[in-house]
């Protein structure tokens, strides 16, 4: 256990400064360093300014020096300065972080209930064609534009029936439609991953010893199928972070929230090296830890992943 | 002489057996495969000859003909410029198509080589590059293309890469678990003991049993990289405006929600269809690759 | 005994007609009777594909969902269990009829405990009583204890995967007994276990059965173990029933043909010394594969695991030398460094007095032109991707033997030998049976002249008929092709009949090794002596012997 434990937090730690490492280095790759790029949209700007912001930003050092500044930076939790702003990277992100968190959030553990309900019902109808019509939703929730669903639930409900404002106005459907729009989108691959691992799982055995013993349906798959499915559905659930964030960030700029999707695409267009950087490092640490807690919980799910290898994460089991 | 009976008892050991009953079920799954493949074709049609299947201007407008609901004329509708919508959506398939072709190729090679060289260079390989792969993961893919996109000349080509980059990742981890699955299957071996080389083992025997899974992850990839070309273009990261591109042609109707709803929900049941049918063609490719 | 139809007591569970289909028109049951008496133990016996799960599992309601009852009733008690709906048959099932399933590796929850797994037999049917935790957990502990499961209250919280084979299989047939069920239904309970496991778990149920006065429909491929645990026996195939009668009657005097054959199969006559004439004459020619000192150890660091331990035995050419233990033994072990797939930690292997330990890529590659192996499930050994002949050339087309014609040749030859129809050269593995691919395995094993073949478990998989005929076709390449063969196997009853030497294996060595005859007539170490009394048949040996005698 201690081992498991150790290993995972290790390599979670590991995959952190390796993203660190790798957006240092592609930031490398780009053609010019952050000031100049960031200023090339400027015509007006003379060699003078360039160099005097390369030095206050520190871009003025060999690779090395900046490389163990920027890291040693980050471990004092300094994530930099924007070059738009010159504020705090941290400042700027946090300041807007709480509406998109609350979003994201709120999308999560509705996918995560739509999920379920739509499993649970495939699962335990009677009638074939009822079961046909759930097992092809999934699907079909991962088809459909994040974008595209926003826009037709806004023109049906704000200019068809005018039951909901085009713009927030804290109402309970300017909330609770941007929810729905992310949590649809973002329940496909978890709802996909439960359907095919619950399959399996009805395939083994086990599932009839229990009926032999005289289990109904529905106490199969609460009691039994549902934790033997869960491990690969956290998994994916876990690995659905990142979909989460790039579906807010669209799902604000539909709904014109406002939150980290408008500092994303303002510090893109803009070119601001420092705050992208800041970005997905964010974006990376979120997403590892989130992985990691996943990693840790999956022996509650799922005993046997201490015996079987301390080696691979369940992850890389494959999903 | 072969066990034609559908029946569920094994004896001793007997666990893979063979898939009985699999003729007749092949058929079924044969209308299956050309009821997706060929509305797909037709999507690959137009973006080979859209001439043969619009008759209006993709570019130029009838400027009394604009905001016209769909209509026999115009089956969907018409723009603000009295463009026809459905002219422009079959115009823009190439440009969708190519650019989420162009993602898909960048995913597909570099993910196999990273997947082959994960699964047979060794265990310190294997264990570098997951979690290189694990990096890529860690990252949005959405953000990663962004960037990219950026960084470099907006277009189709670093449209394309930053979407393929992006998915890298998944198909480095099906190439590998697939590689590592066939290996250890008592056929490998059983070639190596028949005097076949490590070349001839890979090209004859494990490369042809993983594509399945491959093939299946390109079709619902493409549809993924559809998805994510036309979300960038709806945010004004796509190709410029009076080119016609599935996304870009939803973020225009955005402004005209009020007034013409077609505009925007048209070309994305487009979008949705076809992603639908990807994913469709997908899992019937791994079921008639599965052995 | 008397004949059945005559019995006074009244049947209770009466099957008549049944008929099971998976597809319309195609039955895998159809039109079978069968009588259960109350405490009957009763065997259906059969090869794959006869039926005999299926008709189990129609009496439990456990059909697959594409199978569907066509015709018939299944009169249990006063109810025709055929016409009941799910929720009604939850009431029946486990409380009165129950099941100890065929494999008891992937029979229990993974993620649930023992002891919740034990306890929810009682809280499915409570029958009008709420048991408190303290009473379940002194009930489970009972049951446990019942079936022979040391330290009970450990084994509570313990997951499936910490307990063996066999200790599953003993927490199965105690949650089988739990309610005291008068029907049990034990499909292929012991298939999945070793001999000696299999003979302890078989006396618990045994035990079990007469206690509670259970009637048991015993499903089993195994004649010899239908025939030492069974009142009747019940021979079906391909969805019929060709015998129903007592195990006396059946042994002594079988009427239909097929369960003649099958009895045949099951109690030989002691093999007919096959081809001693290496063993004797002239001065002891040289081993043709010799092992010398085999060590394997497995694992690094703090948890080593001697696999193979100091094994020394040598092969004569042309004769067959059989290494048997149960699972875990090493003998699989054993055959791969022989093969030299595996690299041993210490000692040799010798081929025709040649060492070749230490050979190289390029040196393995000419070994296994006269060294081939054959594996045990044909299913996995040959590319589902390729035609018969592309399998069986490709040792020709790596080795760039013969052009495209005599490459045909050749793989009709090689057919020819395995006897395998022309015509399958164009088919590809799917479309063949389990024995026809492993007819296929062997020719492809030939293909470059081998002259020393080793077979892991080659039998293990196949239907006893099918063994046989398998089993003939290599005494017959041995004889034409002076093959030498080393035999890996778990069952001891193909070994009798294959074998010149044999050596048993257990944790690792070699215990003892020997002829066959002595082996099997008179076993030195303790547990060749184990062994073979736990091999089932023992009825079966006895009337054989009574009547060749």
């Amino acid at each position: 256990m201690g081992r498991y434990v150790a290993l995972r937090i290790g390599q979670a730690l590991l995959v952190v400064w390796l993203a660190y490492t790798v957006i240092f280095l592609a930031v490398q790759l780009l053609p010019g360093d952050p000031v100049t790029i960031f200023l090339s949209t400027d015509a007006a700007v003379d060699q003078a300014t360039i160099d005097n912001m390369k030095r206050q930003y520190g871009y003025d050092q060999p690779l090395p020096v900046q490389y163990f500044a920027q890291l040693g930076g980050l471990l004092h939790g300094d994530v930099g300065y924007s070059l738009a702003s010159g504020e705090p990277v941290a400042a700027r992100i946090g300041g807007v972080i709480g509406s998109t968190l609350a979003l994201a959030l709120s999308a999560f553990a509705t996918a995560v209930g739509l999920a379920l309900a739509v499993v649970a019902a495939a699962t335990l109808t009677r009638s074939a064609a009822l079961r046909k019509l759930l097992t092809n939703l999934p699907p079909l929730f991962a088809a459909v534009p994040v974008f595209w669903l926003g826009l037709v639930l806004l023109e049906l409900l704000s200019i068809r029936w005018g039951v909901m404002s085009l713009f927030p106005d804290g109402s309970f459907l300017s909330l609770a439609v941007p929810v729905f729009v992310l949590g649809v989108h973002v329940s496909a691959p978890i709802a996909q991953v439960l359907l095919k691992s619950i399959d399996t799982v009805y395939n083994q055995p086990f599932i009839d010893v229990l009926r032999a013993k005289g289990a109904s349906a529905a106490w199969i798959f609460f009691h039994h199928a549902l934790k033997n499915a869960a491990g690969p559905a956290a998994t994916i659930t876990g690995i659905t972070v990142g979909t989460l964030l790039a579906g807010s960030v669209i799902t604000e700029t539909v709904f014109a929230r406002s939150g980290l999707g408008a500092v994303v695409l303002q510090a893109v267009t803009t070119q601001d090296v420092p705050l992208v950087q800041g970005l997905v490092l964010l974006t990376a640490t979120v997403f590892v830890a989130v992985n990691l807690l996943v990693d840790l919980l999956y022996p509650l799910l799922d005993p046997r992943i201490l015996k079987s290898n301390g080696q691979g994460s369940p992850r890389a089991l494959g999903v | 002489m072969t066990l034609q009976f559908n029946e569920t008892e094994t004896t001793t050991t007997t666990t893979a057996g063979p898939v009985r009953g699999a003729a007749r079920r092949a058929g079924a799954g044969r209308a299956r495969l050309w009821l997706t493949a060929v509305p797909l074709l037709l999507v690959l049609c137009w973006a080979l000859f859209p001439a043969l299947f619009s008759w209006q201007d993709p570019i130029a407008g009838v400027g009394a003909e604009k905001f016209q609901p769909p209509s026999g004329g115009h089956w969907f509708g018409t723009d603000h410029l009295g463009r026809d919508v459905y002219t422009r959506v079959v115009h823009g398939t190439s440009q969708t198509l190519l650019t989420a072709g162009l993602a898909v190729l960048v995913g597909l090679v570099a993910g196999t080589a990273v997947g082959l060289a994960a699964a047979t260079a060794g265990r310190a390989a294997d264990a570098a590059t997951m979690r290189l792969v694990d990096v890529l993961l860690a990252v949005p893919g959405f953000l990663i293309s962004l960037i990219v996109v950026t960084a470099f000349e907006p277009g189709p080509v670093s449209l394309g890469v930053g979407v393929g980059i992006a998915s890298i990742a998944s198909f480095a981890r099906v190439v590998r678990s697939e590689v590592l699955r066939v290996r250890n299957l008592d056929f490998v071996e059983a070639a190596f003991l028949s005097g076949g080389t490590y070349r001839t083992v890979i090209l004859r025997h494990i490369l042809p049993n993983a594509t399945g899974p491959v093939l299946a992850l390109l079709a619902v990839d493409l549809g993924a990289a559809i998805l994510a070309i036309s979300g960038l273009g709806f945010l004004g990261f796509g190709a410029p405006p009076p080119t016609p591109e599935w996304g870009l042609l939803i973020a225009e109707g955005r402004q005209y929600l009020g007034s013409a709803w077609w505009m925007t929900s048209l070309p994305g049941l487009v979008i949705v269809a076809t992603v639908v049918l990807l994913a469709g063609l997908g899992r019937q490719l791994l079921k008639i690759f599965r052995f | 005994m008397g004949t059945i139809t005559t019995e006074p007591a009244a049947p209770l569970l009466a099957v008549r007609g049944l008929r099971v289909e998976y597809e319309p028109g195609r039955a895998a049951v159809d039109g079978v009777d069968l009588d259960l008496k109350p405490g009957e133990i009763v065997a259906l016996v059969g090869e794959s594909g006869s039926g005999k799960t299926t008709l189990a599992r129609s009496i439990l309601g456990l059909l697959p969902a594409t199978a569907r009852i066509a015709a018939g009733s299944i009169d249990f008690d006063g109810t025709d269990l055929a016409g009941l709906t799910e929720k009604q048959l939850t009431r029946i099932r486990g409380r009165r009829i129950g099941l100890v399933p065929q494999d008891p590796g992937a029979s229990l929850d993974p993620v649930r405990t023992i002891g919740s797994q034990v306890a929810e037999v009682f809280r499915l049917h409570r029958d009008g009583r709420r048991r408190t935790r303290r009473e379940l957990r002194a009930e489970v502990i009972r049951l446990l204890t019942m079936v022979g499961i040391d330290r009970p209250e450990e084994r509570l919280r313990q997951y499936p995967h910490e307990l063996s084979g066999g200790l599953k299989q003993r927490v199965l047939i105690a949650i089988g007994f739990s309610l005291r069920p008068q029907v049990l239904i034990a499909d292929e309970p012991t298939s999945a276990l070793d001999v000696t496991v299999q003979r302890t778990v078989l006396e618990v149920f045994d035990r079990l059965a007469k206690e509670f006065g259970t009637a048991v429909v015993f499903v089993t491929h195994d004649l010899a173990v239908a025939t030492d645990h069974a009142d009747r026996i019940v021979v079906m195939r391909g969805g019929r029933i060709r015998e129903d009668r007592a195990v006396a009657e059946i042994l002594s005097r079988p009427e239909d043909e097929y369960t003649v054959r099958l009895l045949a199969e099951a109690a030989p006559a002691r093999a007919a010394a096959p081809a001693a004439s290496a063993e004797e004459g002239g001065p002891a020619p040289a081993f043709a594969l010799e092992a010398r000192g085999l060590v394997k150890v497995f694992g690094r660091g703090g948890i080593e695991h001697r696999a193979v331990d100091a094994v020394s035995f040598g092969v004569r050419p042309g004769t067959t030398f059989s290494l048997v233990g149960e699972s875990g033994s090493g003998k699989s072990t054993t055959a791969r460094m022989l093969m030299r797939l595996l690299d041993p930690t210490e000692g040799s292997v010798l081929v025709d007095g040649r060492d070749v330990t230490g050979l190289d890529g390029r040196g393995k590659r000419d070994l296994w032109r006269t060294l081939q192996l054959v594996y045990q499930n044909p299913d996995s050994a040959l590319d589902p991707r390729l035609r018969i002949r592309d399998i069986i050339a490709e040792p020709l087309l790596n080795f760039g033997l013969g052009d495209r014609a005599a490459r045909r040749e050749r793989v009709a030859e090689l057919l020819e030998q395995v006897n395998l129809p022309d015509h399958a050269a164009a088919a590809r593995p799917m479309e063949l049976s389990g024995g026809q691919r492993q007819r296929v395995a062997i020719a492809r094993a030939l293909a470059l002249g081998a002259k020393a073949l080793v077979l892991d478990e080659a039998l293990s998989a196949l239907d006893v008929l099918t063994q046989a005929q398998i089993l003939a076709l290599l005494q017959e390449l041995q004889r034409e092709l002076k093959l030498t063969y080393l035999f890996i196997s778990h069952d001891l009853h193909v070994v009798e009949r294959i074998s010149d030497q044999v050596g048993v294996m257990r944790g690792g060595r070699l215990v003892e090794t020997g002829p066959t005859a002595g082996i099997f007539g008179d076993p030195q170490h303790e547990y060749t002596r184990l062994l073979l009394d736990s091999n089932p048949g023992h009825r079966l040996r006895g009337l054989a012997g009574a009547t060749n005698h």
